[in-house]
């Protein structure tokens, strides 16, 4: 579906060489966000004049000798919860609604030193809370596929970006998935990277000990080339682990000969729909039939991970999102009393489900019920982290489906919140933890959507995971892209 | 093992409402009290687990002494942050009348 | 619960009172008596560079608004991360005070509060840095310590109308410089038993404080907050009461009075038959009386949480150990040497006073330089308090000192003198000289008895035959009369020396 100018790799190349300019490389994805953009609400926020202004700079540098980075010229698009200087970040918020940050996150500010150019800031499920991209303040996202399905979320903004061509690449969150179902729903390539490996600085909080930052693209190289610039140590986030980055891009073509593919047995059954069973079986056929080993493997902690999450990340949101108070940023409804106020302002400026979220999460932490709410969740924890190690003694990488269904249509799920919280049962287990996962695509499932299969793998394990990414990306090419 | 809480009733939602800083009204309360006794019923598993000797894991990426050399920083500028608060006097941040101290 | 329990302190550890001979006891209005138990918490500034965890400056007293940064001000996105000196300063201080260093953990304090702009605390809840130590007062009263941990401060805000106090304000403005200042918690276990004790315990944890570096002493800027946890109980009884904790005790004079009036408050609480119900209470100096703040009976809810932004802090041994060895000579030490060194109780004010002006090293070699060890301990205490006084050469006071004990200076000249050596680098033979403070000689200063005997015989009569009551009248009548004939050269000692030798001679 990518009806987009090429992938990153092939425009970074040309504008480095000078055989093409990134003005016009801009401007040619400025032209399809006005055709499918009204129709798709993508974007928060289009800023075709700064990245026109961006193209030119990046061209006269070329024009002078010099090297604009790995991403030279190449358009990337943001998830809203990205904090940019001077540019509006909203979290798809009427709380944040017109606040400009007064400074960039580590991230933004790794682009812009690889020479990529930001386009614009993407839709997202209100404070990255959905999955669906229908929590947003300003409206949903839609499936470039089919307009009346929605886009996964919580990036549903960032992967219908790629997948309607708006920008090869974009960026967005995952905290139980929020990557990786959007790309599955959308048909793209999303990566959550290791916990710890991309800066989190800058980053709207959302639940601090799951949040990570990572790619979106319409292939694995592409998403590779992105993780690489983005990866890396920063000091001003203590969660971040300290060690070179290791080379990705480079080692995508190794092939899966030999290596050790376990399928979750434990996710191809509840709830699980029939023909994204079958895709993930193909896919795992397909690694067979590339020289690795594939084999069942039960992970029995995985199936806790749902309700696991569902008491952690409200707790830790119920705290982050405290912040948004009134006092001095973002919206304030007027009250006679400070308290009135901060009750005011956070009654209106909050959605629904975030709502429920920071009250659950308030729940999960008060008197009386840490211990069993809280305190049991980070205990499961460990053991889903003892689970996946024991997988990992017999497997470099695991397979599963990415999410339960193909994309639903707007408004399906909407009224029950839980109904909607499974569409992260696949997801979940890697963000509690913080291993590595992405979603690739592998077909269509019976209504003709896109289907995603998840590659899961250890901790920084990102090499295995996307090498195995790139032999199912070429299996399907193989196969001629279809079913 | 302690007893299993009872499903958050009404009184829960409306005590941590006014915890968290949100007004509900009374449909509010009855439709979030439902969605939320919902998703901790469905938690209920993992409340059912004995896990006494399973340590809790906070970070899933074990590190520690994370530390910052106590060198200074770049500061915002005061104009540009105050220019973005809601309300200010006086080089501060205003706000309405505070009840009660700090704790 | 069974009737046994024992109550335990916030890590788990029995709570036990001491017994003090300086216990305060006291009778409430129907003759009753009572004791007080108190436990002090003090927050301390740190005197580091920058803030707990992010790089805005750490300065007091400077424009509203300036030292802040992303992360001070809590916007969307930003993250903590700990400052390497504040860590090492709480590891001083713990191991000044002969405290565990611990692993420890940050959590996150909820509550919405307008100064502080994460609308939650970080700090250390369960896990602190620093755990036991103790305090040893210059009484000899050693003060138990529970715990001390690092956290963050908050913003400051101003009411405005209605007084400048919260109550009755129109609006309130903050200032964010404060947010994120790194403290240190200290909290000592109830073993303070009197409101004296409780003003020892914070003049020399204040002592401690400056000693190592960690704080900067400054009670007035609010680098050090003192709050107390009062509770009383009938004379004798082993009883855990009530406890109240009152805020805002900036000034040590403050600590006690509203330690004291806080007592007879709970005490004729009981005595009227009334519960003490445990809350928090606000001294207000002006009407000298404690007020209710905050009940807490409404349970403080802070749903604390381990920190999700922040690994855990593990100091390795050799850390600590570099830090306990770097330490300096801390203060009980010193007045305990310095004691030693002048054969002074080492309970005297004098000590204690030496030691916190950091003056005890200057005592110390002037008695080794062979000064006399009182005269040289009055002479730092009363007139080398100024500036300039610290400097001066030790050897040099001890020569004065001799001049004094000497008899060739009185101790009013010898004072002059001394102000004087602290600009000239003359001796002080020279510069008495130069003052004419010749010493008189011995028949001079005879001669000068015998004048005045011989011009009062009926004084002098009623001396020589008087009781020591009469005699001791009398003594400063002839002192005077040879002061004013020798001009104030005569030595006050010598004078009644001779006076005595001839009334028995
Ligand atoms: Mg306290
Ligand atoms: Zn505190």
């Amino acid at each position: 579906m990518s009806g987009g100018p090429g992938p990153a790799s092939a425009i970074a190349a040309a504008v480095r060489s000078g055989a093409r300019s990134a003005r016009e490389v801009v401007d040619e994805h400025l032209r399809v966000i006005d055709q499918r953009e009204p129709e798709i609400h993508a974007f928060n926020l289009v800023l075709a004049e700064k990245a026109r202004a961006r193209a030119d700079e990046i061209d006269r540098r070329v024009a002078a000798g010099d090297d604009p980075g790995p991403l030279a010229g190449v358009p990337i698009a943001l998830k809203d919860n990205l904090a940019t200087r001077g540019i509006a970040t909203t979290c798809s918020s009427r709380i944040l609604e017109g606040w400009q940050p007064p400074y960039d996150a580590t991230v933004v500010e790794r682009l812009a030193e690889a020479g990529a150019i930001v386009v614009g800031k993407t839709n997202l499920d209100e404070f990255a809370m959905g999955s669906s991209t229908e929590n947003s303040a300003f409206g949903p996202t839609r499936n470039p596929h089919d307009t009346s399905r929605v886009p996964g979320g919580s990036s549903g903004g960032s992967a219908a970006a790629v997948a309607a061509g708006f920008a090869p690449l974009a960026l967005g969150s995952d905290t139980g998935g929020s990557i990786r179902q959007p790309a599955a729903l959308c048909g793209v390539v999303g990566v959550k990277p290791t916990y710890g490996l991309v800066s989190r600085y800058g980053l709207v909080a959302f639940a601090s000990s799951l949040d990570q930052i990572g790619p979106f693209a319409a292939t694995v190289a592409d998403a590779a080339l992105l993780l690489e610039v983005i990866a890396g140590h920063d000091p001003r986030d203590a969660t971040s682990i300290p060690r070179p980055v290791e080379q990705l891009a480079a080692r995508l073509g190794d092939g899966v000969e030999g290596l050790r593919v376990g399928v979750v047995s434990d996710l191809l059954t509840e709830g699980i729909s029939r023909d994204v069973v079958a895709r993930t079986r193909a896919a795992a056929d397909a690694l067979s039939a590339a020289g690795a080993k594939v084999e069942e493997v039960s992970v029995p902690a995985v199936t806790l991970g749902l309700s696991a999450y569902y008491l952690i990340a409200p707790a830790e949101a119920s705290s982050n999102l405290a912040r948004f108070d009134g006092v001095r940023y973002g919206l304030r409804v007027d009250a006679p009393t400070t308290n009135e106020m901060m009750v005011a302002t956070r009654t209106a400026g909050f959605g629904d489900e975030v709502k429920r979220r920071i009250m659950l999460g308030t729940y999960a932490l008060s008197a009386g019920y840490y211990d069993a709410f809280y305190g049991k969740a980070q205990r499961v924890r460990t053991l889903i982290l003892r689970d996946f190690a024991a997988a990992y003694e017999r497997f470099d990488v695991l397979l599963s489906p990415t999410s339960p269904t193909t994309a639903f249509a707007l408004g399906d799920k909407t009224a029950d919140p839980l109904t909607m919280y499974l569409n992260d049962v696949c997801t979940i287990p890697s963000n509690l933890a913080g291993h590595p996962a992405m979603s690739v695509p592998f077909g269509a499932g019976d209504d003709g959507l896109p289907v995603g299969v998840q590659v899961m793998a250890p901790a920084l394990g990102e090499v295995a995971m996307l090498r195995t990414g790139a032999v199912l990306e070429a299996a399907l090419a193989g196969q001629g892209g279809a079913r | 093992m302690r007893a299993m809480p009872a499903r958050i009733t009404r009184d829960d939602v409306a005590h941590v409402a006014t915890l968290a800083r949100l007004a509900l009204d009374e449909d509010e309360l009855e439709r979030f009290t439902g969605q939320l006794a919902k998703v901790l019923q469905h938690a209920a598993d993992v409340e059912a687990l004995e896990l006494d000797d399973v340590p809790p894991t906070s970070h899933p990426y074990p590190l520690a002494n994370v530390l910052r050399p106590d060198l200074p920083g770049p500061t915002l500028e005061r104009a540009e942050v105050l220019a973005a608060a809601p309300s200010t006097e006086d080089r501060q941040f205003k706000v309405p009348t505070i009840l009660g101290e700090s704790p | 619960m069974t009737t046994t329990s024992q109550p335990t302190d916030s890590l788990g550890q029995p709570i036990t009172v001491p017994d003090s001979a300086d216990t305060f006891v006291f009778d409430a209005s129907d003759g009753s008596r009572w004791e007080l138990v108190c436990g002090l918490e003090v927050h301390a500034e740190l005197a580091t560079a920058t803030k707990m965890f992010s790089g805005a400056p750490n300065n007091f007293g400077d424009e509203p608004n300036t030292n802040i940064d992303p992360v001070t001000l809590g916007l969307p996105g930003t993250l903590p991360v700990v400052n390497e000196r504040a860590v090492e300063l709480a590891i001083r201080f713990g191991c000044a005070i002969g405290a565990d260093i611990r692993p420890s953990v940050f959590s996150r304090k909820n509550y919405f509060y307008p100064d502080m702009p994460k609308d939650f605390q970080i700090s250390q809840y369960d896990q602190p840095i620093v755990v036991g130590g103790h305090l040893e007062l210059p009484s000899g009263h050693v003060v138990g310590v529970e715990r001390a941990h690092l956290e963050e401060d908050t913003g400051k805000s101003t009411h405005v109308g209605g007084q400048g106090r919260i109550t009755g304000a129109e609006y309130s403005l903050v200032d964010y410089n404060r947010a994120g200042v790194p403290l240190l918690e200290i909290v000592s276990r109830p073993h303070v038993r009197s409101p004296e004790q409780a003003r020892s315990y914070v003049a020399e944890l204040r002592a401690i404080l400056l000693a190592t570096g960690v704080n900067d002493g400054k009670l007035e800027e609010g680098s050090m907050r003192v709050d107390a946890n009062v509770s009383v109980r009938p004379e004798g009884s082993d009883e855990l009461g009530t406890r109240c904790e009152i805020k805002n005790l900036n000034s040590l004079r403050s600590l006690g009075r509203a330690i004291e009036h806080e007592a007879r408050r709970q005490a004729e609480l009981r005595v009227a038959g009334e519960r003490v119900r445990q809350e928090t209470r606000h001294w207000n100096e002006a009407d000298g009386r404690t007020h209710t703040m905050r009940s807490k009976e409404e349970a403080d809810d802070y749903r604390y949480f381990p920190e999700p932004d922040l690994v855990p802090v593990d100091p390795d041994p050799a850390w600590i150990e570099r830090i306990r060895a770097a330490l300096p000579m801390l203060p009980a030490a010193r007045r305990a040497r310095l004691a030693g060194a002048s054969g002074i109780d080492p309970a005297a004010e004098s000590i204690a006073v030496l030691v916190e002006r950091g003056q005890d090293e200057q005592a110390r070699a002037a008695i080794a330089a062979g000064g006399d060890p009182a005269r040289v301990v009055v002479h730092i205490e009363q007139n080398l308090a100024g500036p300039g006084g610290a400097d001066l050469d030790p050897s040099r006071l001890a020569a004065l000192v001799a001049l004094e004990v000497g008899g060739q200076l009185t101790a009013t000249q010898a004072k002059q003198v001394l102000a004087e050596m602290l600009t000239d680098p003359a001796d002080p033979a020279a510069i008495a000289a130069a003052r004419g403070f010749e010493a008189m000689g011995t028949d001079a200063l005879a001669a000068a008895v015998d004048g005045v005997v011989a011009a009062h015989p009926a004084e002098w009569e009623a001396f020589r035959t008087g009781d020591a009551k009469a005699r001791g009248k009398l003594t400063g009548f002839f002192v005077g009369r040879v002061m004013k004939a020798t001009g104030g050269q005569a030595d006050g000692k010598a004078v009644t020396a001779l006076l005595r030798q001839r009334a028995a001679g």
